[in-house]
């Protein structure tokens, strides 16, 4: 072995130490699964207990981790006051996709929930509303038939016993693709059913959360008479993904996160978890009669 | 008459071929006087055979081709043809003209109408104007502003969606593509005008649904109606951009597919080899279905036209209890 070559296998072997003295620090670090959480944005490792205590919102940088859906419930209505509407309601497979029934069983079972919108009413600040909330973890919060009829029965009930209404949008897979065309129609469905019960005097408030893309946000989560949203959620239309392929361009970290579409006029207030509660609240009661 | 086809597909070659032959032999017959009937007639059988073996059950992968041929008539190729008076009138108001959304006052037969449609360009330069069809906001707002001059002056509407989507692009997100969109899908749902659609090509996604509801929902016979492409499919759900073919059967995105679905009214047939091969004829059939379909809906009134189409979309969905 030449002289430069030894040297170099020297600092190889430095390099291959340390690296390996890294890599078992950060799994020491990541073992006790459960227990701690490592910040998205800052890598900060927070205690998923205290993580738990600040609504999932990191106490260091701010991120906001995504909240499911029986949880955002919690954190946004009285307590025990929410009565869920059409549980009943299940995905059968129209175009008889494939994997789509394997698809459904899997995110069943990841979150709980039967699909990824979940509705019904209940109270806040004492005050009677009907909620729905897409969750980003069933099937990235898709829009297929069942999330549309929900939704779309949900504003009605809303219109005719003419109480407010709040949707909480995750959808970052916008239409769902499994259910095809069936799921295009689901925005023309809910838009439909939106503007009646706006144009009757309904008050309609959109919170929008991490991520809201695509068919969700160009139909009901876009036309709230309020619009709210999360800091740094993505929001838009086209993932930023397909954009980049189609421009070809670098595209900045600050595009389509909620901060960026309050600049841009696309909303009215980027809220933090903590206040989203008293923010609803305020908007109910300065809107509508006592 | 002497055709010249700018863009073959694979499947069309054979055809195309054959059709040259015959016309070569029906030259020579014409210049030299020899009587070549015999073989032109037996090669006219062997077209005919192989015409209707290609173009009789078109898998759903070739209908797309066809969508997306170069060749196939564009909007105002084909409003031209149809509508007996047209003026295109422009601008959203809020910002700018978009190339790739058209719209404005026709009349078919004697019915004065509203017309909006995607514009896709024939050549490359023409794409630069019309972005391939592929909107932004501004088209969408375009759009917007002919359907409340079409409810004001009571005037039905008609469009024709030719879009790969809406364009996905900084300044379309930045602008509101996806409030655009949304207030469309609103402001259709609702209107008390006739609103008659028909995809004439690529009926992409949101984009799509954006000009495209309406009373009655049609399609030519090779267009397609999908949530995504079958690219974006076959990337998503297989990895791999070979299996386009097996994604777009299972996107169920054919006119054939979506009317047994009951997700359109029906189908305006296209000539033997698709609209490309006889523009005029496409257009004659566009026409004729339009001008029945606008005298069917004209006896509505205004309410019940608004309630037919609001039902129509709220009935739709696939789901069971329990
Ligand atoms: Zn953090």
């Amino acid at each position: 072995m030449k002289e430069s070559e030894k040297r170099t296998e020297k600092k190889l072997g430095w390099f291959r130490e340390t690296y390996k003295k890294i890599a078992e620090s950060r799994k020491k670090i990541e073992v006790p699964d459960g227990l701690w959480t490592r910040c998205t944005n800052c890598s900060e490792i927070i205690y998923n207990k205290n993580l738990e205590e600040n609504l999932r919102v990191c106490p260091k940088c701010g991120y906001h981790f995504h909240l499911r859906a029986r949880k955002r419930i919690e954190i946004t209505l009285d307590a025990n006051s929410f009565v869920e509407h059409d549980f009943e309601l299940s995905s059968d497979n129209p175009l008889d996709f494939p994997g789509y029934e394997e698809k459904i069983s899997a995110s069943k079972e990841i979150t709980g929930l039967n699909e990824a919108a979940v509705t019904g009413e209940g109270k806040i600040g004492g005050r009677y509303i009907f909620l729905g909330i897409t969750d980003f973890e069933f099937i990235g919060g898709s829009m297929g038939s069942v999330v549309g009829e929900r939704i779309t029965c949900l504003v009605e009930k809303a219109l005719k016993e003419k109480v407010p209404l709040v949707l909480i949008s995750g959808s970052g897979g916008g239409a769902r693709m499994q259910e095809g065309v069936f799921s295009l129609m689901q925005m023309a469905k809910t838009s439909a059913a939106i503007a009646e019960f706006k144009r009757s005097g309904g008050l309609y408030v959109s919170l929008l959360t991490h991520p809201t893309m695509g068919g969700v946000m160009a139909s009901f989560a876009s036309r709230g008479d309020i619009i709210l949203a999360e800091p740094g959620a993505l929001l838009g239309f086209a993932g930023p993904r397909v954009i980049k392929q189609t421009i070809k361009q670098h595209i900045p970290q600050s595009f389509q996160r909620s901060e960026s579409l309050l600049s841009h006029g696309m909303i009215d207030l980027v809220v933090n978890r903590k206040e989203m509660r008293p923010t609803l609240i305020k908007i109910l009661n300065l809107l509508l009669p006592e | 008459m002497t055709e010249q086809y700018e863009f073959v597909l694979d499947f069309e070659k054979p055809i195309i071929e054959l059709e040259h032959k015959i016309k070569e032999l029906k030259g020579v017959t014409e210049r030299e006087g020899m009587n070549l009937d015999k073989e032109i007639r037996s090669l006219e059988l062997r077209l005919r055979k192989l015409q209707k073996e290609t173009f009789l059950n078109l898998s759903p992968w070739r209908r797309v081709q066809l969508a997306r041929h170069p060749d196939r008539p564009k909007t105002l190729t084909l409003a031209n043809l149809i509508f007996d008076e047209f003026l295109l009138l422009h601008g959203d108001r809020f910002y700018a003209d978009d190339g790739a959304m058209v719209a404005g006052l026709a009349r078919l037969g004697k019915e004065p109408v509203i017309f909006i449609g995607n514009q896709k360009g024939k050549s490359i330069k023409e794409n630069l104007y019309r972005n391939f069809g592929m909107a932004h906001p501004e088209g969408y707002r375009k759009a917007k502003r002919l359907m409340s001059l079409a409810e004001k002056f009571s005037r039905p509407i008609i469009t024709f969606v030719d879009t790969p989507g809406a364009y996905p692009g900084i300044e379309a997100e930045e602008r509101g593509q996806a409030e655009a969109i949304a207030a469309n899908l609103e402001k259709m749902s609702w209107l008390k005008v006739p609103i008659i659609v028909v995809i004439i090509g690529e009926g992409g996604s949101g984009g799509a649904l954006g000009i495209g509801i309406g009373n009655s929902i049609l399609m030519l016979e090779n267009a397609i109606f999908s949530v995504i492409t079958p690219e974006g499919c076959a990337a998503i759900l297989w990895k791999n951009q070979e299996k386009v073919e097996e994604a777009a059967k299972a996107l169920k995105l054919t006119a054939r597919n979506l009317l047994e679905l009951k997700l359109i009214d029906g189908i305006i047939p296209e000539p033997r080899g698709g609209a490309h091969r006889d523009v005029e004829q496409t257009a004659r059939n566009i026409k004729r279905v339009l001008l029945k379909e606008l005298s069917r809906l004209k006896k509505l009134s205004p309410q019940s036209l608004a309630r037919q189409r609001f039902k129509k979309y709220r009935e739709m969905g696939s789901f069971k209890r329990g």
